[in-house]
């Protein structure tokens, strides 16, 4: 087995002391940190986010799979940075304003870091205005908002409406997402994609950057 | 009357099966060794950071009918429309399992701990169900020790946001209620801090009032469907919950 399928095999198994150990290894040996990211660590996550879809696995085992991947990622961040390798495309995320879910969000945020974008998280109670600024301001192709309650989720739709108003629609994509939100809400505020879950979530920014 | 009750954690956070299938772990299956490990490491956090409290306060129809109309932005029909006229008590109410736990899912997200984080807030989900359910079973208790009689009465309990009732009845709920002797509060759009909280009403009344068929409107953009499992539940009950003297 080559280190990189070993980096794989460790995020699969959710074992992030190895997943660290691993990726030291890979440099050490000269391996460039783009290949590992690509062939070790994205390429594990891709088969957990698969065996998650086919109810193979849990949420909890995405989750400790994840946290492995972190562990090899914060040896390749300043790496990469260093090389000003892209990722695979940034996304602006956060619950909107007037919202302090984040559980569902934060899901999202960690399984698009697992499938290679740089994710931007806002946090909870995110305005408007900062969503767009941050996304223009940081070069992000795609915002992605989510809302649980019905009294925020319109919120979605001024963030839509503030990108329009500065001609950006189009250039930057938007995803919704929450409990009270639906393909048809997404469509009637004009955003670009709704995800009915983090998984999806993660197929629809992939569709929306062209790399699905 | 405000009636305030507090609950231990244990009290609270004892449906396992149903904290693991918020993670997707489906009821009956043999759950992996390492997310039962995972599911004890979090429960032990919920135990040290939980402390659930409650409060409820009867109100007279007339009373409730002012909370429930809120700010007129209720579904046209819906079943609790129905149902509050027929009730013979009624309680507003309000539980909390306390700001610690959230806090407590903050560090755990900060130190990317993500399972656990997620584990956690399952269980504190669920638990405030829970708590929801010890208080209803107190109100229902209260009410037999004061000779409610009804043959076949029982309480079953509604909560703003669910069902047709809008979320922004919570404005005139806590109002009323004021739980914020018990650490609850509502922020400008209706939601209520700490997260893992529940409010409504109680409903007391013979059992068949709850009776309603799933075919309103909202019903079809609806995923929980929990209301069908509430009046199985309600109507399996055994015990009517009558005054035995």
């Amino acid at each position: 087995m080559t280190v990189l399928a070993e980096i794989a095999q460790a995020v699969i198994d959710g074992d992030q002391t190895r997943v660290g150990d691993l990726t030291r290894r890979a440099l050490g040996e000269g391996i460039h940190p783009k290949t590992v990211l690509d062939d070790g660590l994205v390429a594990g996550m891709n088969v957990v986010g698969d065996r998650f879809r086919e109810h193979e696995i849990f949420l909890p085992d995405v989750l400790l799979a994840a946290r492995a991947m972190y562990a090899g990622l914060d040896e390749l961040r300043p790496l990469l940075a260093q090389e000003g390798i892209p990722s695979i495309g940034k996304v602006v995320i956060g619950t909107v304003q007037g919202d302090l879910h984040d559980i569902g969000k934060n899901l999202v945020g960690i399984m698009l870091k697992g499938a290679g974008f740089e994710v931007i998280d806002l946090g909870h109670d995110v305005a408007p205005e900062r969503m767009v600024d941050t996304a223009v301001e940081q070069g992000a192709a795609v915002i992605g908002m989510s809302a649980l309650l019905t009294t925020t989720m319109s919120v979605m739709g001024e963030v839509v409406a503030l990108l329009k108003a500065r001609n950006l629609d189009g250039k930057i994509r938007t995803v919704v997402g929450g409990a009270p939100v639906d393909d048809a809400f997404a469509r009637r505020i004009g955003a670009d994609a709704y995800g009915f879950d983090a998984a999806n979530a993660v197929d629809v920014v992939k569709r929306l950057v062209g790399r699905a | 009357m405000t009636v305030p009750l507090a609950f231990t954690a244990a009290d609270v956070a004892r449906d396992r099966a149903a904290a693991l299938e918020r993670l997707g772990v489906p009821r009956g299956i043999a759950v992996p060794a390492h997310i039962e490990a995972l599911y004890d490491s979090a429960a032990r956090l919920f135990a040290a950071t939980a402390s659930p409290v409650g409060v409820w306060a009867e109100v007279s129809g007339a009373e409730f009918a002012a909370v429930y109309e809120g700010e007129g932005r209720n579904a046209p029909a819906a079943p609790l429309a129905e149902i509050h006229p027929r009730a013979e008590h009624l309680a507003l109410f309000a539980v909390t399992i306390g700001a610690e736990t959230g806090r407590a899912l903050e560090r755990c997200f900060a130190d990317q701990d993500f399972a656990l984080a997620y584990t956690l807030d399952a269980i504190a989900s669920v638990a405030a169900d829970d708590a929801a359910d010890l208080l209803e079973r107190g109100y229902a208790e209260s009410l037999r020790a004061s000779s409610w009689e009804t043959p076949d009465g029982d309480v079953l309990r509604y909560s703003p946001g669910y069902c047709g009732w809008d979320v922004t009845g919570q404005r005139k709920l806590f109002a009323r209620l004021k739980p914020k002797a018990i650490g609850l509060t509502l922020t400008e759009s209706c939601l209520m801090q700490p997260l893992k909280s529940v409010s409504g009403v109680f409903v007391a009344g013979p059992r068949a009032i709850h009776r309603f068929r799933p075919t309103y409107p909202f019903c079809d953009r609806c995923e929980e469907r929990t209301c069908r499992e509430r009046l199985r539940t309600l109507f399996a009950r055994r015990e009517p919950v009558t005054n035995p003297e």
